[in-house]
């Protein structure tokens, strides 16, 4: 039904997220051990974590410490020992590897630091690739759309391009584009702005800014504490604990959805907590 | 013995005189200084030389990844040097299949799903029929009990077996890899090697880039590469 909605208005907000108690995401006492040959480790300790819809959500932590995994987690790449992961409605910890492939392909777009984009073919095929597995749009809107992206991101003169030809910002604002292709109802990134010199990294993060002024909800792994700051909220995580949660500023759409719900203080984030995960 | 008779027939590939510069902060650079080149079907060609020797380039001019600045590209009858970034995509998706150092699998899908991407985007056979091949390739590769795991859930070598996989999903007459063991310890790039040779000896033709000389005494054909140039040439290894 939402598939409707999301066509005609284009507003992601407005898509169907008042499932769960009004949340995107929701994960209920996450734990996740790894077993190597060099013995047992727990990458996730118990994680609660809760996501509204709109929310612009910065992870930090010192590598290590469980971001990766946690994020892995949400979009289902990965998958707990025990807890709960809903995501978007659906409780991923339920699911085959299949049907959370199905899923992930619809319901989330996902951005990486080193972008992803397949090599042999050009920025508007990797869009287009990513439509047909997501299969939200009827073929024949697809090219449109495909190019109103890259044009969102300033990427259309570049659209028949192949990856390789195109600078490290580029690659990642095509890699955003794809993540857009389906209308998802989540935005995850892993560092997306990792592999970027300071001046890219700057404008790729304003393109995530952008989409979360329009509503679009985003959870956001970062080694950049600046860059985590200016999300509407930071959380810590040190040795697979969240160890701090810090507002940065809610923006007056939010107010309404957010409410009391929320157990978290409004305060910046403080210089020691930063310095706590460097 | 194989080479000989293979050379009375016309060759695969053709290279006239294919030259590359490009515009660098530091000036221009000229990475192929006029290569003239035949390769033959079901030659197994090890290309070696130094970084900087335009390997590379050589291997993206002929499966078509980048553009020459003057010469021809010929595969079979098709002037690759004429194509279009997309009509390359479209023409390579069927007869070039490219792996790279670093897999290059997309890591939200499942492994079964990243073999029937080229299946998918050449519009090949029913999606029932996709599946199918692209689980026959996973077992060729011995992969297909993790055929619905995500790349992150495997190791370096599994991952490029799969990319291989990928590679041939529409059984395409050419493999070209570009230092397709760069990642890989030297056990697992042994066995990686090995999926190329059973393929050449399959009848694929097969091209490998490498800086690593040791891998050309598996090729049928060596060639070396310096400063953009083609300084030696032997068959059958060495």
């Amino acid at each position: 039904m939402f598939r409707v909605n999301a066509k005609r208005n284009g507003n992601h907000n407005k898509q169907n997220n008042d499932h769960i108690n009004g949340y995107v995401v929701q994960l209920h006492q996450v734990f996740k051990t790894y077993e190597s040959a060099a013995g047992r480790f727990t990458a996730l300790k118990g994680i609660d974590l809760c996501i509204h819809p709109g929310e612009f959500v910065s992870i930090i932590g010192k590598s290590g410490s469980g971001k990766s995994t946690l994020i892995n987690m949400i979009t289902g790449i990965d998958r707990p020992t025990s807890g709960e992961v809903w995501v978007a409605g659906t409780a991923l910890h339920t699911l085959s590897e299949e049907q959370i492939a199905i899923w992930r392909g619809r319901s989330i777009g996902i951005i990486f630091q080193f972008f992803q984009l397949l090599p042999t073919l050009t920025a508007i095929e990797n869009l287009l690739l990513a439509m047909d597995y997501g299969q939200h749009y009827p073929m024949r809107e697809r090219p449109e759309r495909a190019l109103q992206l890259l044009q969102q991101m300033g990427m259309a003169e570049y659209a028949h391009h192949l990856p390789k030809a195109l600078s490290g910002g580029q690659q990642q604002r095509v890699a955003i584009a794809r993540a857009l292709a389906n209308s998802p109802l989540l935005l995850v990134a892993d560092e997306p702005t990792g592999n970027l010199d300071w001046k890219t990294a700057n404008q790729v993060f304003s393109l995530f800014e952008a989409l979360a002024k329009e509503g679009m909800t985003i959870v956001m792994v970062t080694h950049d504490n600046d860059l985590a700051r200016r999300a509407f909220r930071t959380v810590a995580l040190a040795d697979g604990r969240i160890v701090g949660e810090y507002t940065n500023h809610t923006p007056q759409h939010l107010c309404k959805n957010i409410g009391n719900a929320t157990h978290v203080p409004n305060v910046a984030i403080p210089p020691s907590a930063s310095e706590a995960v460097r | 013995m194989k080479t000989n008779h293979l050379q009375l027939q016309s060759p695969l590939i053709r290279l006239r005189q294919v030259v590359k510069k490009y515009n660098g902060i530091a000036g221009e650079v000229t990475a192929l200084k006029g290569i003239n080149l035949e390769l033959h079907s079901g030659e197994f060609i090890v290309i070696t030389g130094k970084s900087g020797a335009g390997k590379t380039t050589l291997i993206n001019m002929i499966t078509g990844l980048d553009r020459l600045t003057s010469g021809e590209i010929w595969v079979e009858d098709v002037p690759v040097h004429q194509l279009n970034p997309e009509q390359a995509a479209r023409w390579r998706g069927r007869h070039i299949g490219v792996v790279f150092q670093s897999f290059e699998l997309l890591p939200t899908l499942t492994l079964v799903q990243n073999v029937m991407l080229p299946m998918d985007f050449a519009r090949q056979g029913t999606l029932k029929e996709r599946r199918e091949r692209a689980m026959f390739l996973l077992e060729q590769m011995g992969i297909a009990e993790h055929a619905h795991k995500p790349p992150s859930a495997i190791s370096g070598g599994q991952q490029q077996r799969v990319a291989i996989a990928r590679a041939m999903a529409n059984d395409p007459p050419i493999l070209a890899a570009d230092e397709p063991t760069g990642s890989l310890d030297s056990v697992t790039a042994d066995s990686v090697l090995q999926v190329f040779e059973h393929l050449a000896a399959n009848g694929k033709t097969v091209i490998v880039v490498t800086h690593d000389e040791d891998t050309a005494r598996i090729a049928s054909r060596h060639i070396v590469l310096a400063d953009g140039e083609m300084i030696r040439e032997a068959e059958d290894g060495k």
